[in-house]
């Protein structure tokens, strides 16, 4: 059964980390790891959650968890899988927990790997749509028209003038025995999802959108309305691949594209055309 | 409940550091407290204790003591979050040392 807030465990394995105010990278690991329990390995490559939470010596993790190199989150992963099942331990998640920088972009070619080898691993990808900690590069999960530091909105271009990639495709594309995409906005769906791949073996994928205040330019007690939001105006729809079908698992209530975007700072420069064009193309998308 | 907690930091001389790049999971040595502008204060009459504010809290710092909310404001950086997310409206944001 799936945890709910009364029942879920109450420690804390993520806590007293230095993530802004109001991150959603921060509470997408503080529920899987709420879920996943005492046992779970964390691996983490560089990107908000691991400078937010190993800060020597304050360090926020109550398991085990592990920085790792940028580029080698899930052959981490593999490794220490691989360690704990020779040494006999049992009932361990490894889990990784790694940006959309780190997964789509830097970390794509050994999650890539771990997909065809069929380790058994968790991957968790916090989606906060830009590269945040250095100060908010566009990486491949960027979405169109976003301002970054990298793709700055001036008089002739808008923003980001690519497409956001669609990872969970690229993971379906391996044939992964699970891959889901989930929203801080709606966790009950990510906490069952969590639950739920845990249980799996092979390689699990799991894409969740998670604000950032800083390099949207929301709030910071906006974040969870606008996950929540992103879901409901059908930009984010919440799916779960398994035995090789998509299943969408949260139905859209509906929504303005154009006013979630325009309450967001990196999107207010957008013209009305470019918010007909987003429009658009999430519609040929569903 | 268990989490990580404050601990006394290590010195200064070479010899407090670890060899390997391996340390104490859980150990704190600072507090967030001083991020904070607004600190949540819970209406108490209002709170039905459906938690939905300790499940969507980013730093875990609001829980249940003894069948009432409380908060850690040793670690709670005042993002709102939990405010917000109220649907009985228990919980408003105050300004620090009004």
């Amino acid at each position: 059964m799936t945890p709910t807030a009364g029942t879920i465990d109450k420690n804390e394995y993520f806590f007293g980390h230095k993530a802004c105010a109001g991150c959603g990278g921060s509470l997408t690991v503080r529920i899987a790891l709420k879920i996943l329990g005492p046992r779970a390995v964390a691996v983490l490559p560089a990107g908000c959650m691991s400078a937010v939470g190993f800060n020597f010596p304050q360090l926020a993790f109550l398991n085990n968890a592990i920085i790792s190199t940028f580029a080698g989150t899930a052959s981490m992963m593999t490794g220490l899988e691989a360690g704990l099942r020779a040494r006999g331990e049992r009932d361990c998640t490894v889990v990784g927990f790694a940006g959309d920088g780190g997964t789509a972009d830097i970390g794509l070619q050994a999650l890539s790997g771990a997909l065809d080898r069929g380790d058994n691993i968790l991957y968790i990808c916090y989606d906060n749509e830009a590269y945040m900690n250095t100060g908010v590069q566009k990486s491949g999960l960027t979405p169109f028209g976003a301002r970054t530091t990298t793709t700055p909105a001036g008089a002739r271009v808008r923003g980001n003038v690519r497409e956001k990639k669609n990872m969970l495709r690229i993971v379906a594309a391996h044939g992964a025995p699970y891959a889901a995409t989930a929203s801080v906005g709606y966790l009950d769906d990510y906490m069952r999802k969590v639950q739920k791949a845990a249980g799996l073996r092979g390689v699990k994928y799991l894409h969740v959108l998670a604000p950032c205040p800083t390099g949207w330019g929301i709030a910071s007690d906006e974040t969870v309305e606008v996950a929540k939001e992103a879901v409901d105006c059908g930009l984010f729809p919440l799916y779960e691949y398994e035995g090789g079908a998509f299943r969408q698992t949260v139905a859209p209530k509906g929504g303005s594209i154009e006013r979630h975007l325009r309450r967001q700072r990196r999107f207010q420069h957008l013209t009305d055309e470019d918010i007909a064009h987003i429009t658009v193309r999430r519609a040929s998308e569903t | 409940m268990r989490k990580p907690y404050l601990r006394q930091a290590p010195g200064r001389e070479l010899a407090d550091y670890p060899e390997g790049t391996a340390y104490t999971a859980g150990f704190l040595t600072a507090k967030n407290a001083g991020w904070r502008s607004v600190r949540p204060v819970l209406r108490a009459e209002k709170c039905v204790l459906c938690l939905r504010c300790y499940l969507h809290c980013p730093d875990g710092t609001v829980y249940e003591s003894g069948g009432a909310l409380a908060f850690d404001y040793d670690f709670c950086k005042g993002c709102g979050l939990c405010a917000k997310i109220c649907p009985l409206g228990a919980i408003e944001m105050e300004t620090e040392g009004a």
